[in-house]
């Protein structure tokens, strides 16, 4: 692989460069490093950068560019001038740094602008990623409008994808499936978070609280596929033959019920560690004045602390929503793949994330609305958890200022 | 105050109608008291719900998943029949290759109906297929390997371990019983009980399965040799790049969000990004990979570069959080103390400051390496769910070559239709949480051992 070979000879060079250029510091004043400008590791690295930083740019520039400009087939002969050139660019920025190396010279004046200067474009990485993520959502979604009306994504509640054409392809009933799981999800771990944290800052002794506190983190370090795993294999066959058939309601293993309760126990640690941190951060105060008019510890909880934490829990409930609308394998798993919209928590339904992964899953074809309508449902679950995750963080945000 | 008192039944001594006192416990304090432990109740209900549900979740992935690391092997004397892989008989592996490898089912079947017969084992009812079915398709792939590698095989008696199918094998792991065999298209109760009988005179023994571990996938009529060997190694090229890429770009990040940054409108829209990307949900950043690794720039589906690169996007957050956590661990007074003696910020920062927090950093790049390797829904997008049988090379190229990754092999194999692959599934999220407890133990050492507190 090409590239790679010329990115370490240009290391090599620079390593070559650093070597030069502190040398040729170190000699131009017999040795005594005190009539430098800067130290002499900085002259080697002032060389070692021009000679890398401006040549692995253009690498880079290049292997990007290779597929818009040349191909798969680029001539051979093409690689091995763009490689020349490189190389070249490396050796002359090492030629001129290695002329700039003089006694007087600012080279850590110089080294530590460039580093800031790296350091900024790292930073800027974040910016770009949001800017890819908005452009790619956005230009594909424009592709499938173009060739779907909009009227009928947002608002139809037939789910038909066929690839022969003819296509019914309105968001409703995944919309339907969605929050349908999700508000289940949050039915189970809302209420079991919630009492955890407030068992765990307000009764647990130390003890208990250093045990079941990571234990309950555990929960949220484990991947979500051992969760679809875990709905697929175990807890949708028990719901099965154990709830809804005996009930009469269904015969679906993989049902709403099903992928609700274990995302609802997936983000039990995350309702918890939050909602931990917000009570923890009522100060201890109106605590204090509380149990001194002489309420019980549940009552403080329920009169005292609770609603000064209300804000903050919803703002961590909100999020814990975000998560639940977004996350993919456990209902691909649990949830089953019927687009339908219907009060049964026993029946098979499909969310967002699972059509997402449906149509872009195998061979697509980037000019047809079957495929194309994944972007639009990408676009539509990134502005909802954005929306949910922005008002979260506001509420949290400004909770937290009237205590601090 | 008055106003709020004078509404209680104020206490007169002796003259009120029921005698209050501290030592009696009156109604509605035995009603509050109650409240109170039912609200603790509650709490504990709550943990004891967390725990369990976490304890049945691990038992039931141990219980379905421990198995698929024994493998049944049948060892019993293999006659490589000359007529059969050499008909032309001239030792030619050119003209050998001919012989396809189904005709080396006929010197597994004949082997073992000799031996039957040779150690009188007497079973009802066994039939040809019963025989034929009795090994695994990828033991006479392996076979006609071995005598193509070696023709001096060929005539000759070998006593190696022979891989048994699905079946055979789950019928030492519960899974195949006497009767559920009998309902059974692809074994039959004639082969269950042979089976039986091979095991009671020693020729069929179950053995830790090292090829789970190191082979690759395989078909979906061969679960039995089905191996999570190209997962693991396009995982591990997929952390190989999360780490190079992600820790610097994440520290310097980090560093300049709080070492340099001057408080402006740009810092503030890099901040606001990086909490959001931290909660985008996965499967867009594998739509991103898709729409502009894939199709814009032009990578290879399937290939760890496009893997490692969407797991570093998302990494990124979990890395700059931890890592500033961390910087601002360090105190004030080391900075100030750098700064006195005429260190530059740089200097400062880079000989001081970094170092200190180095531990801080460590463990949260672990955690988010842990995070990336569990990561399922953007790598489905980008194509890791291939069906790849062939090791990728080593890096580089390896990055582009096809490969798979550990949590879509375990997705891959809960869509196969043999059940067979459920145990093989369950079995991959051992391995998996194996590695993910390892990176998170040493995450905790890393922590006890290098922590400071200021």
């Amino acid at each position: 692989m090409p590239p790679f070979w010329i990115m370490i000879v240009i290391l090599g060079a620079a390593v070559l460069g650093y070597a030069l250029g502190r040398g040729r510091a170190v000699r131009a004043v017999s040795g005594n490093t005190r009539l430098l400008h800067s130290r002499p590791n900085y002259y080697g690295w002032n060389v070692a950068l021009l000679t890398a930083v401006p040549s692995l740019a253009l690498l880079l520039a290049g292997v990007l560019a290779q597929p818009v400009i040349g191909g798969e087939d680029r001539a051979p002969s093409n690689g091995g001038v763009f490689a020349g050139v490189v190389l070249v660019v490396a050796l002359a920025g090492m030629a001129l740094a290695l002329t700039r190396t003089t006694p007087a010279f600012r080279a850590r004046n110089v080294v530590e602008r460039v580093i800031r200067g790296m350091l900024i474009l790292c930073s800027l990485i974040a910016i770009a990623t949001t800017v890819g993520i908005v452009l790619s959502l956005v230009f594909e979604s424009l592709n499938f409008f173009r060739l779907y009306p909009w009227q009928d994504f947002f608002f139809g509640t037939e789910w038909t994808p066929s690839f022969g054409g003819g296509s019914e392809l309105g968001i409703l009933p995944l919309l339907w499936g969605t929050l349908y799981i999700s508000v289940i999800a949050l039915l189970v771990a809302v209420p079991v978070g919630l009492f955890a944290a407030i068992y765990m800052s307000e009764y647990a002794s130390k003890r208990v609280r250093s045990i079941v506190k990571p234990a309950i983190e555990v929960l949220a370090g484990i991947p979500t596929i051992v969760y679809g795993l875990f709905a697929l294999v175990t807890v949708g066959p028990l719901i099965r033959d154990w709830l809804a058939q005996p009930m009469g309601l269904g015969n679906s293993a993989s049902s709403v019920m099903t992928a609700g309760l274990v995302m609802g126990m997936m983000l039990i640690p995350f309702v918890s560690s939050l909602s931990d941190d917000i009570i923890n951060a009522v100060p201890q105060s109106l605590r204090d004045g509380s149990l001194a008019l002489g309420s019980t510890p549940s009552e403080t909880i329920r009169q005292v602390v609770l609603p000064a934490a209300l804000p903050g829990i919803v703002g961590a409930v909100l999020l814990a929503a975000s998560r639940a609308i977004g996350e993919t394998m456990i209902v691909v798993m649990g949830a089953g793949a019927m687009a339908r919209i219907s009060p049964n928590p026993f029946e098979a339904m499909t969310t967002i994330t699972v059509k997402i992964v449906g149509q872009l899953t195998g061979d697509n074809d980037f000019a047809s609305p079957e495929t194309l309508v994944a972007f639009a449902l990408g676009l539509t679950l990134f502005v909802i958890t954005l929306g949910l995750n922005v008002f979260a963080l506001y509420i949290v945000r400004k909770y937290r200022e009237q205590y601090e | 105050m008055t106003d709020a008192t004078s509404n209680l039944p104020r206490p007169v001594p002796g003259a009120g109608p029921q005698p209050k006192s501290l030592l009696t416990v009156d109604a509605r304090t035995r009603r509050r008291n109650a409240a109170e432990k039912r609200f603790r109740a509650y709490g504990i209900l709550a943990i004891a719900a967390a725990m369990l549900a976490l304890a049945f979740l691990l038992f039931t992935i141990l219980r379905d998943g421990s198995s698929a690391f024994f493998q049944t092997y049948a060892r019993i004397p293999m006659t490589i029949e000359a007529s059969v892989v050499d008909p032309k008989g001239n030792r030619d592996p050119a003209e050998m290759a001919k012989t396809l490898t189904t005709s080396y089912n006929r010197i597994l079947q004949d082997s073992l109906a000799d031996f039957i017969k040779t150690n009188g084992i007497a079973v009802e009812g066994l039939d040809d297929d019963d025989l034929a079915g009795f090994f695994s398709g990828q033991a006479r792939a392996d076979m006609r390997w071995a005598v193509l590698a070696d023709p001096s095989l060929v005539g000759q008696v070998i006593d190696v371990p022979v891989l048994t199918s699905s079946r055979v094998d789950g019928m030492f792991k519960g899974r195949v019983t006497r009767e559920s065999a009998a309902l059974d298209g692809k074994t039959s109760v004639a082969q269950f009980d042979l089976a039986m009988a091979l095991a009671d005179s020693g020729h069929l023994k179950t053995r830790f399965n090292w090829d789970f571990i190191t082979g690759t996938d395989s078909s979906d009529t061969r679960p039995e040799s089905a191996g999570l060997g190209v997962a693991i190694i396009g995982s591990a090229y997929m952390m190989l790049i999360v780490l190079v890429l992600a820790l610097p770009i994440g520290v310097a990040t980090s560093i300049y969000l709080e070492e340099f940054a001057p408080k402006n409108r740009l810092t503030d829209i890099i901040e606001v990004n990086i909490s959001n990307l931290a909660a985008v949900p996965s499967i867009v950043f594998g739509i991103l990979g898709l729409a502009a690794f894939i199709n814009v720039v032009g990578l290879p589906r399937s290939a760890p570069v496009v893997g490692g690169l969407v797991l570093t996007l998302m990494t990124l957050p979990t890395i700059i959080i931890a890592t500033r956590a961390a910087l601002r661990a360090v105190p004030p007074s080391i900075r100030d103390a750098a700064l006195g003696v005429g260190a530059s910020r740089m200097q400062t920062v880079f000989h001081h400051v970094l170092p200190l927090a180095m531990p801080g950093i460590l463990t949260g790049t672990i955690i988010g390496l842990a995070q990336a390797l569990g990561e399922t829904a953007p790598l489905m997008l980008i194509g890791m769910v291939a069906f790849v049988t062939t090791y990728p090379s080593a890096p580089p190229q390896g990055l582009f070559d096809p490969a798979s990754a550990l949590p879509v092999q375990v997705f891959n194999w809960t869509q196969r239709a043999d059940p067979a692959f459920f145990e093989r599934a369950s079995g991959a999220i051992i391995v998996l949480l194996a590695f993910m407890l390892a990176m998170n133990l040493l995450a905790i050492f890393l922590r006890r051992r290098f922590e400071r507190r200021w």
